[in-house]
């Protein structure tokens, strides 16, 4: 007993070890004096201060961000409308074609997405002129189509175990659909939701493959950014920024799993 | 004058399961009216017609005088409270006590005062701020009650309302739930599968079996006198003899073959007629020397089960015939028959049942 356990805890630590020492490492870094970043030559933060001045950084990181909140919104929206059509809508006709075709995004290599998107918007300009040269809003377009299919799976598993019996007494109160999806539904999935964004909001803030697909001059992400300074040898200002990303993403996927955690105990209570 | 709800020869098919097959119903205003059968049977579909949340395949259902063909369930007189409560999780006990009476316009004080009262009506006055999650099963249960009566509907309906409640309290909140009902004349509909629970809160009960009513009756009159032997065994136990006719005169028959029973009948019954005895536990008096009564059969004890206040027994002629009754323990001294001992029962013609199904 007491030999398995001490298996199980070093091939767990090794795994774990595996997994956050670079990024640990990376992190320290970060605080590193010196130029070089493999040698510690005492603490700093002046690779902070330099990005803060440094504005082809800020302009990314600001470009990130807004289309990661623009593509998470859309996402979000288009993955409540699937989430209730498949949960909702009972067992219509095609429907195993269509959630099929919702949920392909999910194990679709990036880069096909990435490619036949960019596709997908040149055919469109040369037909109808719109849009015109890829930019945010093609990034945006882009990050909302797959990041719906993830919104979409998160909200199908709260609604499907939505009690139907609560808009049923709603609409015996009196209230009619619109109403009773705004008062009853929309607020009693409304942890799945956030968690939905803010899993969208991730997804777009850190990807890379599709965003540099569809991204066009003056759209650069911080992801395209970080990868194009990285190949002209990595500064621990690099170090610095993705210190800060990893900051950002866990805080969204913090904040994610604490809004399903907080449903989950609070349909125990209901029980 | 029409009744106050009429259903005429309602059918509700779903694929090819019939849920309710060909029934007609008419209960009158202010009745608690009881529906009364297994899972399976119907009931609760026959609650969602009348609610609006299903139509009819067939017939006409007509509340008040009005046909409710086409009316949508917030269009209707009617109110449902539902088996599992079914309250807003985010909203707290006020809110959804008010939730239809915001619908209906009421803002304000006037909204305020309306829910206070109906909180005062269910006794959780000081309970309004909390949330579903923060109360008891039977606190929940009665905030489900309040926000179904808010709209003062003149039919409400209940789905198994105690259903989710354990033993003790249920038994409190039957109580309750008649005194309010009595209190605001609103008439009820409640689905049960629970005989003790139809039988305390209901004036009338319908026992549905396969889509069907197959008797409709005060509740005395379902367990003294019910009219086939499918009511009889649904509700509490009985003990069912198979016999024929042997003799008859003004007021009762006799069967003979193995055993000799007088039973009161006044239907026209003819010698030879085949017939079914059926006679409660209770009624059935069990001792050990002969008493010289009518229907008195020797018997030899099979089973029993000592309850506290009474005893069950299972006792069986020399025929063969099983008889299920109860013994109450009157006096605690005296020495009950014990397994394998032989007795005599006896029970009075009056309560014979007979049944000709």
């Amino acid at each position: 007993m007491g030999r398995m356990n001490g298996l199980v805890l070093s091939l767990g630590a090794l795994g774990f070890g595996i997994l956050y020492l670079p990024i640990i490492i990376m992190v320290i870094f970060s605080f590193n004096a010196g130029k070089l970043v493999s040698v510690w030559s005492g603490a700093s933060l002046k690779w902070y201060a330099g990005l803060l001045e440094n504005d082809q950084l800020l302009s990314a990181f600001g470009t990130s961000l807004l289309i990661a909140v623009w593509a998470a919104t859309i996402a979000t929206i288009f993955g409540i409308c699937i989430a209730v059509a498949f949960v909702r809508f009972g067992n219509f006709r095609s429907r195993l074609a269509l959630s099929a075709i919702a949920s392909a995004p999910l194990v679709m290599p990036e880069i096909v997405t990435g490619l036949s998107m960019l596709l997908l918007f040149i055919s469109m300009e040369s037909l109808f002129g719109w849009p015109s040269g890829r930019g945010v809003d093609t990034i945006i377009i882009a990050h909302a189509t797959f990041g719906m299919c993830f919104a979409a799976v998160v909200i199908q598993a709260r609604l499907r175990d939505f009690d139907m019996a609560i808009e049923e007494a709603a609409a015996d109160l009196g209230a009619t659909q619109p109403f009773i999806f705004l008062s009853i539904t929309l607020p009693v999935i409304a942890p799945a939701v956030v968690a939905a964004w803010l899993l969208a909001f991730t997804l777009s803030f850190d990807d890379l493959v599709i965003a540099s697909f569809v991204s066009g001059p003056g759209s650069s992400t911080l992801p395209i950014v970080i990868f194009s300074k990285v190949r002209l040898g990595v500064t621990p200002e690099i170090n610095a920024l993705a210190t800060v990303m990893i900051v950002v993403v866990a805080v969204a996927v913090i904040g994610a799993s604490w809004a399903i955690r907080r449903r989950l105990s609070g349909r125990d209570q209901n029980q | 004058m029409a009744p106050f709800i009429r259903l005429k020869s309602i059918s509700k098919h779903f694929a090819d399961v019939v849920a309710v097959d060909d029934l007609s119903l008419d209960i009158e205003k202010g009745e608690l009216f009881c529906l009364l059968g297994a899972s399976g049977c119907g009931k609760s579909t026959l609650l969602r017609l009348l609610a609006g949340f299903e139509s009819p395949t067939k017939g006409v259902i007509e509340i008040d005088g009005q046909d409710m063909a086409g009316v949508a369930p917030a269009d209707r007189p009617v109110n449902f409270m539902f088996q599992n409560y079914a309250l807003f999780p985010h909203m707290s006990v006020a809110d959804n006590i008010g939730y239809g009476l915001r619908r209906a316009g009421m803002r304000g004080t006037e909204l305020a005062e309306r829910v206070d009262s109906l909180l005062k009506l269910v006794r959780l006055h000081k309970l309004g701020g909390r949330k579903p999650h923060q109360l008891s099963g039977g606190q929940r249960q009665r905030v489900a009650l309040a926000r179904a009566l808010a709209r003062r509907p003149k039919l409400l309906l209940l789905d198994e309302p105690l259903a989710a409640l354990d033993k003790k309290l249920r038994e409190d909140t039957q109580f309750e739930l008649v005194d309010i009902q009595e209190k605001l004349g609103t008439t009820f509909i409640v689905v049960t599968h629970d005989q003790e629970e139809a039988m305390t809160l209901a004036g009338r009960i319908g026992i549905m079996d396969a889509g069907q009513l197959v008797q409709v009756d005060a509740p005395r009159r379902l367990y003294e006198r019910p009219k086939s032997s499918f009511v009889a065994d649904f509700l509490g136990t009985i003990s069912f003899v198979d016999a024929v006719v042997a003799s008859r005169d003004q007021t009762s028959i006799t069967i003979g073959g193995y055993l000799n029973i007088c039973a009161a009948c006044d239907d026209d019954l003819p010698v030879g007629a085949a017939v079914k005895l059926a006679i409660r536990p209770e009624k059935i008096y069990l001792s050990r020397t002969k008493s010289g009564n009518v229907n008195e059969i020797e018997v030899v004890v099979e089973d029993l089960a000592y309850l506290g206040f009474a005893t069950n027994y299972r006792v069986k002629t020399a025929s063969g015939q099983m008889f299920k009754l109860q013994q109450q323990q009157r006096r605690s001294l005296d020495a009950p028959l014990s397994w394998g001992e032989t007795g005599y029962v006896h029970f009075d013609p009056q309560d014979v049942i007979v049944l000709q199904d």
